[in-house]
């Protein structure tokens, strides 16, 4: 509502007839250029965008976009991060035929983006984050120390790279970070792990990375096994610790329950849900889980309560 | 250097933490220490199933060898896990490999001094059961989430 109100007070401000057109609402895609696209796995890719005209507002690490493909339709996607000044990274899974055609976009492309949409991880943090306009952007306060065991499966890595890095960022005073971050990653098999430099840029800043695959290769000598049976290996006070998880809703349950478990407070658990996003505003309904309008309430939410009830009803 | 009694190792290993003391002696009584070079098998499949192994360091795989693609890893455990179930219940022959995939080091518990003596105290056997039974829950429940195939294609599935 907030760019209904600005373009009413513009139209004030220049008087009535005027030829300015009024700024554009929250339902219109701003044209983005492709810059940069690489392939993460087989099936996945990461787009680098930067905006035609005016950039949008600055996303928080765990918020996601609209993505429109002009003329064949648009698509929820989380921003797995910002690359320099005003340009956004969008990891892409190739699912249905808007992923598709982001998934063939090149160098040069124009999509459309509106946003950002949605919760963040700044309460998961258990503190107040910074918007995320530049690289990752300045951490946490020291008052949010918490350790933190972050749990990804899939594709449910991308929104919580950013805050990975922010979690991970050096001191002030160029030390390792402060907390304590364990990362346990899944995927289905080695190839399509994600984020191979990424996982390497967390371990030197100080992260444990875990990864773990549900079917080994030729040559693969990590884990094999599902994220929750890495929870055992992960380093991190259970007590004290707050997870962000995210991925496949049945993972999530299960690595819930099994955090829940091990004796953390199901209050200091976070999880990511995916629905059927269309408007990005809670207007329109299609995301209604229970209670919760999950472009508007999420998608990072509390696993307490009516979550963890949520993760078992069949999406409608 | 002192080494740690095998009574305390073994009451330390998850599988039988805050088992009653006076139980631990006669799984001690059945157990010794053992290491593995990377690469080293624990179990061969086909083979006489006669030891429970009690990881304590190091990374183990379970193996299936396929004549087409080699050993095939199913599963990896590490310190606090366990390996090797056969020992339990007839024919007593491995159905899996298991390799060290590090250096590991483990509690060996011979299978049939186990059986023998969970007989002879049915309160040993009952509490030794409720502990297997708990492990092998949790790694049927995984198993079953991995056949899910939660991270595969959505138009595959």
């Amino acid at each position: 509502m907030e760019h209904l109100v600005r373009a009413e007070a513009a139209r004030d401000t220049l008087g009535a007839g005027s030829l300015v057109p009024p700024a554009p609402g929250p339902m219109v895609p701003v044209a983005h250029r492709v810059v940069e696209t690489w392939r993460e796995t087989e099936d996945v890719v990461t787009l680098v965008l930067e905006p035609v005209g005016d950039a949008l507002a600055p996303f928080r690490n765990g918020q996601f976009n609209m993505l429109t493909v002009y003329g064949v339709g648009e698509a929820a996607i989380s921003v797995s991060g910002a690359r320099g000044e005003g340009l956004l990274m969008h990891t892409v899974r190739d699912v249905g035929n808007v992923t598709h055609e982001l998934c063939r976009s090149g160098p040069g492309d124009v999509i459309g983006v509106r946003g950002p949409f949605g919760t963040d991880w700044d309460a998961a943090c258990g503190a107040a984050g910074s918007a995320s306009d530049d690289s990752f952007g300045a951490g946490y306060s020291d008052s949010a120390a918490d350790p933190v065991v972050v749990v990804a499966g899939g594709i449910g890595l991308a929104p919580l790279r950013g805050v990975l890095y922010e979690l991970l960022a050096p001191r002030s005073d160029g030390g390792r970070a402060r907390r304590q971050v364990s990362a346990i990653i899944g995927a289905r098999e080695p190839s399509q792990l994600m984020y191979r430099d990424d996982l390497e840029a967390w371990e030197r800043a100080g992260g444990q990375v875990l990864t773990t695959v549900d079917v080994a290769a030729p040559g693969w000598t990590g884990h094999v096994g599902l994220v929750t049976a890495l929870l055992d290996h992960a380093k991190f006070d259970v007590e004290h610790a707050r997870a962000l998880v995210c991925g496949p809703e049945i993972m999530m349950r299960f690595t819930a329950r099994g955090l829940v478990d091990k004796g953390m407070d199901p209050d200091r658990i976070w999880v990511s849900l995916e629905r059927n996003m269309q408007c990005g505003l809670g207007w329109c309904g299609h995301c209604q889980i229970g209670p919760l309008l999950v472009c508007r309430d999420g998608p990072i939410v509390p696993y307490a309560g009516v979550v963890s009830e949520l993760l078992l009803q069949r999406e409608r | 250097v002192t080494a740690t009694p095998l009574s305390t190792l073994v009451a330390d290993h998850p599988l039988f933490r805050d088992l009653p003391g006076d139980a631990v002696g006669p799984v001690a009584g059945c157990a010794r220490n053992v290491a593995f070079a990377p690469g080293e098998l624990l179990l061969v499949e086909g083979e006489p199933a006669d030891t429970l192994y009690l990881v304590r360091r190091g990374r183990v795989a379970i193996e299936v060898r396929s004549p087409t693609q080699g050993s095939i890893v199913i599963e990896t455990v590490g310190p606090g896990s366990v390996v090797g179930w056969s020992w339990l219940v007839p024919p007593y022959r491995w159905h899996f490999d298991a390799r060290a995939q590090t250096d590991a080091g483990a509690i060996a518990v011979d299978g049939a001094c186990l059986r023998a003596k969970a007989e002879a105290d049915p309160e040993l056997g009952y509490a030794l059961m409720k502990r297997v039974a708990t492990v092998l829950l949790e790694r049927l429940q995984m198993t079953r989430v991995r056949l899910l195939d939660l991270y595969g294609t959505p138009r595959a599935r």
